[in-house]
C-alpha cells in the first residue's frame, strides 16, 4: 500500500471516532429529518438545505480543517521522522480529513432523503446536484484551511484568517459584487459577472445550483451570454472544472509551502 | 374486361346521378382510388351532391387547390395523402356541413402574400374536421368567418425555423360557436391563434413547441380553454384585449426566455384562471392592465417569477394558489398595489402558526427586495440565492422600503393547498 | 556516520545556527547540549529532515540529505514530546507505525515488555500520561533496529525505573554498533552515556570532544560546573 493510502486508513479511523465528526454527521441527519418532517414538500426542503450547504460546510470545514491541522502537528512531526515522503504525508492528512466531513455531510443529508424518496421523486436530480456542491465545498475549504494553517504557525492568526476568508467568500463577496453592478450597471455586464462568480467558490456552488434551482428564471434574462452559459451542459461544465481548480490550486499551493517548511 | 366493366360502372353511376339529380336526404357513397376508376378528389366531389360522403383511399394524392363548395364528407380510408407540393392551399371549404376525416394533409405551400392553409374553413357553418393529421402546412386549419364547428383530434405538426415562414396551426378569424378538442399542434408559428371569436371552446389540446405562443388569443369575449398542455413554446399563450375568458385546467409548462409566459395577460377583465398549473417557465402569470380577475386554486411550481404583476391591473383576487419553489412568487413595478392576495400557499413562507390554525400568524409579502433590484440591474440576477440577499430581503421585509406595503398575504397557508 | 557541514539556518530574522561542522562516527554516543535556544533541537531536526537548511550540507552514511526520505529508515526518533492522533488506540498506532515501515518481522520489542506497555495497549492515546506517552516514543525509537538512534531529552518525564531501563538500552544498543545521538539537560546522565559533547552555544559549537576533555579544558571537575564556566566566558 501506498504511504498516502497507509495515512489516510489511520487518519479515518481516528477522524471518524472524533465527537465533532459525529456531532456534524448528526446535524445534518437531524437537519435533513427535521425539514422533511416539518418542511412540508421537497422541495422547500432542498432549498432550505441550500442556504445550510452554502454557509455551513465552508464554516466547518475551514475551521475545522484549521483546528484539526495545527493540533496534528506533533504527530506530523513523527511521521515526518519516519522513512515517507512529506508530499505523501500532506496527501494523506489532507483526504484523511475532507473525507470523513464530505462522507459525514452525505450520509447525514441522504439517509432521511433516501427514507422519504427522494431517490424516486422530481427533486433527485436537485438532491445529487446538493449533495456534490456540498463536497466539492468540504474539499475546497478544508484545502483553503491547510493552505492556510501551513503557513502561519501562529495558530490564533491561522484561526482568524480562516474565519476572515469564509465571512468574505460567504457573505461580503456578494455585496461587493452588488455594489459593482450598480456601479458599472450601464455597461455590459454579463460577461464580467461570470468570470466574477467563478472567482469564489461558494458562488460556483450556487450556481450550480442554480442550474437547477432557477434554471426558468435564469432563462428569463435578455443576456445571450447568460443564455449560452446557463443553457446546456456549457455553464454545468465551466462551473464544475472551476470547482476543481478551487480545490487543486489551495491544496497545490499548501503543499508546496509542507515540503518546505521547517517543523 | 375490367376496364369494360369499369366504364360500365361510371355509366351507371352517371345514370344514378341523372336519375335521382340533386334530391335531398338520399346521399351515396363515391370511392376514390390512386387506381380505381375515381382517381381524384376533384373528379368525386364534381360528381357528388350535398350529403354525399367520399371516400377516399389509401395513396398519395396531388391535386393541388381543392375547392370544397358542396356539403360532403370526405372521409380517409387508410390514411391517404393529399399532397399540396408546397404550392398554394390544399381545401378550401366554402359549403357548410362539411366533414374531413381521416386524412394526411400536407405540404401546403408558404407564401408572404397569401395565407394558405392545409383546410380552410371559409365564412361557413357546422362543419367538422377530425382524425386528421396536417403535415408541414404553411397554416394547417384556417377558420374564418365561420361558426359552429368542431375541429377535433387533429395532429398538426409544422418544423418552421423563422417567424415569418411559418402560419398558424389553428387560426381562427372573426368566428363563433367553434369548439377545438383534443388536438396536438407543434412546429407552427402560433399553435392557436384567436381573433375576434366569440363563444369558442379550447379543450385537452397540446400545443407545444411552437416558434411564437402556444395559443394567441386577442379581442375574443366570452371563451373557455380547459385542459389544455401549453409547453415549450417560445412565448407561451398570449390572451389580450377580451373580457370573461374562463381558463381553467390548463398546464403552462416549461416556456423559457426572457419574453415568454406561462400566461401573459394584457387588458383582460372579469375573467377567471383557475385550476391551472405553472410549471418551470420563466414567467408564469404575466398580468399588465388587467381587472378583476379571480386568478384561485392554481400551482406555480419552479417558475422563474410566479406572478408578474404591474400596478396598472387592479382588483385582481389571487387565493387559494400553491406557490412552491419558485425563484421570486410576485414581482411588481410599483410601490402600490391594488390587487388582494390572500390564503395562498408560499414555500418561500418561514412564519409560525402558534394557534394551529393552518393559517400563518404574520403575513408573507410575496415580493422581495431582490425581485425589485433585478429589475432595476438584471445582471444581478447572478446572485439568486446568495446569503447576501437574503439578508437584504430579511432586512426589506421586517422595515419594506422599496417593496410594495399592501402586497402581502394576510392569510397564508402553513401546508400546501390540495 | 552522520557529517555536518557549515550548517546554517535561520527563523525569520533569528539566526539560530551560524555553520556548524561537525561528525558523528558510528558507533558512538553524542550529546549535544546548549542552554536553551542555542540550535540543539534545530540541528536534530534537521538530520531528520523537518528543518530545511539555508546552507550547508548534512551526510548520513555517506549520502547527501537532498529532500529524500528514505535515509530515514536507518534512523529511530524520540521526541521531546509527542501527541499522537487523539481517538486511535495504543495498538493502532503502533500498528500504524509498523505499517508505515512495512512490517519488518523482526521488531525489537524489549522496551515494550520492560515499560509493560502491554498494559495500555487497548487505550485511546489521548488517556495515556505524559509518562506513557514518553515511553511509547522510546519504544517507537527503537522498535525498528535502526543504525542511528536520535534521541530528545530522553529521560525527561520517565520515572527513575523506566529512565534506568532506557539508559540501559542505550548503552546495550551503542554496544551494539549503534550510532546513538541525544540531548539532554541531566548531567549525570551525560556523564553516564556519552563519550563525545557537542557544545552549542549562539548557533555555533564552542566544544566538541569527551566528557573528561570538557572538564580538563575548563578546570573544573564537575561536568556541570565545566559547562557553567564556558556559558560565562561567552557571556
Amino acid at each position: 500500500m501506498d504511504g498516502t493510502a497507509k495515512i489516510l486508513k489511520f487518519e479515518l479511523q481516528d477522524v471518524l471516532r472524533s465527537k465533532w465528526m459525529i456531532l456534524y454527521a448528526l446535524f445534518f441527519l437531524l437537519l435533513t429529518e427535521g425539514l422533511f418532517r416539518f418542511g412540508g414538500n421537497q422541495s422547500k426542503v432542498i432549498l432550505s438545505l441550500m442556504n445550510i450547504v452554502l454557509i455551513i460546510i465552508p464554516l466547518v470545514s475551514i475551521v475545522f480543517g484549521t483546528m484539526y491541522l495545527y493540533h496534528s502537528r506533533e504527530f506530523i512531526e513523527l511521521l515526518l521522522s519516519q522513512p515517507i515522503e512529506r508530499k505523501k504525508i500532506f496527501w494523506g492528512v489532507y483526504s484523511g480529513l475532507a473525507i470523513p466531513l464530505s462522507a459525514g455531510f452525505v450520509l447525514g443529508v441522504s439517509i432521511p432523503s433516501l427514507m422519504y424518496g427522494i431517490h424516486t421523486s422530481q427533486e433527485a436530480g436537485m438532491m445529487g446536484m446538493l449533495i456534490v456542491a456540498g463536497v466539492f465545498l468540504t474539499f475546497i475549504f478544508v484545502a483553503l484551511s491547510f493552505s492556510i494553517s501551513i503557513r502561519y504557525e501562529d495558530r490564533l492568526k491561522g484561526l482568524g484568517l480562516s474565519i476572515l476568508l469564509w465571512f468574505f467568500f460567504a457573505i461580503m463577496y456578494d455585496g461587493i459584487v452588488l455594489i459593482l453592478i450598480y456601479t458599472f450597471g450601464d455597461y455590459p455586464l454579463e460577461k464580467a459577472m461570470i468570470g466574477v462568480s467563478l472567482l469564489n467558490p461558494i458562488d460556483i456552488a450556487r450556481t450550480l445550483l442554480l442550474l437547477q434551482f432557477d434554471i426558468s428564471a435564469l432563462m428569463g434574462y435578455t443576456g445571450a451570454v447568460f443564455h449560452k452559459f446557463f443553457a446546456g451542459w456549457t455553464g454545468m461544465i465551466i462551473s464544475v472544472v472551476f470547482l476543481m481548480l478551487w480545490v487543486g490550486i489551495p491544496l497545490f499551493s499548501g503543499q508546496r509551502i509542507f515540503n518546505r517548511k521547517d517543523f | 374486361m375490367k376496364d369494360n366493366f369499369g366504364i360500365r360502372l361510371t355509366g351507371f353511376v352517371l345514370l344514378l346521378i341523372f336519375c335521382f339529380g340533386v334530391s335531398q336526404g338520399y346521399s351515396k357513397d363515391l370511392h376514390v382510388k390512386p387506381d380505381g376508376t375515381m382517381r381524384s378528389i376533384k373528379q368525386a366531389l364534381l360528381l357528388s351532391n350535398n350529403g354525399d360522403r367520399i371516400i377516399i383511399y389509401a395513396g398519395r394524392y396531388t391535386e393541388g387547390n381543392i375547392i370544397v363548395d358542396k356539403s360532403v364528407s370526405l372521409i380517409g380510408k387508410d390514411n391517404p395523402v393529399i399532397d399540396g407540393e408546397g404550392k398554394g392551399e390544399i381545401f378550401t371549404v366554402t359549403a357548410n356541413d362539411v366533414i374531413i376525416d381521416g386524412l394526411i394533409i400536407q405540404n401546403a405551400g408558404i407564401s408572404y402574400v397569401q395565407e394558405n392553409a392545409g383546410i380552410r374553413l371559409k365564412e361557413i357553418e357546422r362543419c367538422i374536421i377530425r382524425n386528421n393529421k396536417l403535415i408541414r402546412n404553411f397554416f394547417a386549419i384556417y377558420l374564418a368567418k365561420s361558426s359552429d364547428c368542431l375541429i377535433e383530434n387533429n395532429e398538426i405538426q409544422s418544423a418552421g425555423t423563422t417567424e415569418s415562414s411559418s402560419g398558424n396551426g389553428i387560426h381562427l378569424w372573426s368566428c363563433r360557436k367553434i369548439t377545438i378538442k383534443d388536438n396536438t399542434i407543434t412546429g407552427h408559428r402560433d399553435g392557436i391563434y384567436f381573433e375576434f371569436v366569440k363563444e369558442g371552446n379550447i379543450i385537452g389540446n397540446v400545443s407545444e413547441h411552437n416558434l411564437r405562443y402556444g395559443l394567441h388569443f386577442m379581442f375574443s369575449d366570452s371563451c373557455m380553454y380547459s385542459k389544455n398542455i401549453f409547453r415549450d413554446n417560445s412565448a407561451g399563450v398570449a390572451v389580450m384585449y377580451t373580457k370573461s375568458v374562463t381558463m381553467t385546467g390548463n398546464t403552462f409548462e416549461h416556456n423559457w426566455g426572457p419574453s415568454s409566459y406561462g400566461i401573459l395577460l394584457k387588458d383582460i377583465s372579469d375573467s377567471e384562471i383557475t385550476k391551472n398549473v405553472f410549471i418551470g417557465n420563466s414567467t408564469g402569470l404575466y398580468i399588465e392592465g388587467s381587472i378583476r380577475m379571480k386568478i384561485k386554486n392554481n400551482e406555480f411550481i419552479r417558475n422563474g417569477w410566479a406572478i408578474k404583476l404591474m400596478a396598472n391591473s387592479y382588483a385582481n383576487i389571487f387565493s387559494e394558489n400553491n406557490f412552491i419553489g419558485n425563484s421570486f412568487d410576485v414581482a411588481t413595478n410599483s410601490r402600490s398595489n391594488f390587487s388582494t392576495f390572500q390564503g395562498n400557499y408560499w414555500s418561500a413562507y418561514s412564519g409560525y402558526d402558534l394557534d394551529r390554525d393552518g393559517v400563518g400568524d404574520v403575513p408573507f409579502r410575496p415580493v422581495t427586495l431582490f425581485s425589485i433590484i433585478t429589475q432595476q440591474q438584471p445582471a444581478s440576477l447572478i446572485l439568486l440565492r446568495s446569503f447576501f440577499i437574503s439578508i437584504l430581503d430579511v432586512a426589506e421585509k421586517m422595515i419594506p422600503v422599496l417593496t410594495p406595503e399592501t402586497l402581502m398575504d394576510t392569510k397564508p397557508m402553513m401546508r400546501r393547498i390540495l | 556516520m552522520i557529517r555536518i557541514v557549515g550548517l546554517e539556518k535561520s527563523f525569520k530574522k533569528l539566526e539560530v545556527l551560524k555553520g556548524v561542522h561537525f561528525e558523528i562516527k558510528p558507533g558512538t554516543i553524542t550529546a549535544i547540549i546548549g542552554p536553551n535556544g542555542s540550535g540543539k533541537s534545530t540541528i536534530i531536526k534537521t538530520i531528520l529532515g523537518l528543518v530545511k537548511p539555508d546552507k550547508g550540507e548534512i551526510f548520513v552514511k555517506e549520502q547527501k540529505l537532498n529532500g529524500g526520505s528514505s535515509y530515514k529508515k536507518a534512523i529511530g526518533y524520540m521526541p521531546q514530546s509527542a501527541r499522537f492522533p487523539e481517538n486511535l488506540k495504543l495498538d493502532e498506532l503502533i500498528g500504524m507505525i509498523k505499517d508505515l515501515r512495512h512490517n519488518p518481522a523482526d521488531c525489537d520489542e524489549e522496551l515494550f515488555t520492560q515499560f509493560e506497555l502491554e498494559k495500555e495497549f487497548l487505550k485511546p492515546v489521548r488517556t495515556l500520561s505524559g509518562g506513557t506517552r514518553q515511553k511509547v516514543n522510546a519504544y517507537i525509537a527503537f522498535m525498528f533496529n535502526p543504525d542511528i538512534l536520535i534521541l530528545d531529552e530522553p529521560t525527561a518525564g520517565l520515572d527513575p525505573i523506566s529512565s534506568s531501563f532506557l539508559k540501559d538500552k542505550i548503552l546495550q544498543e551503542k554496544e551494539n554498533g549503534k550510532t546513538i545521538i541525544l540531548t539532554s539537560h541531566i548531567m549525570s546522565e551525560l556523564e553516564e552515556l556519552s563519550e563525545k559533547i557537542v557544545f552549542l552555544l549562539d548557533g555555533k559549537i564552542c566544544f566538541e570532544g569527551s566528557a573528561d576533555l570538557l572538564r580538563i579544558n575548563t578546570g573544573e571537575d564537575k561536568l556541570e560546573r565545566s559547562i557553567a564556566q564556558i556559558m560565562k566566558g561567552h557571556a
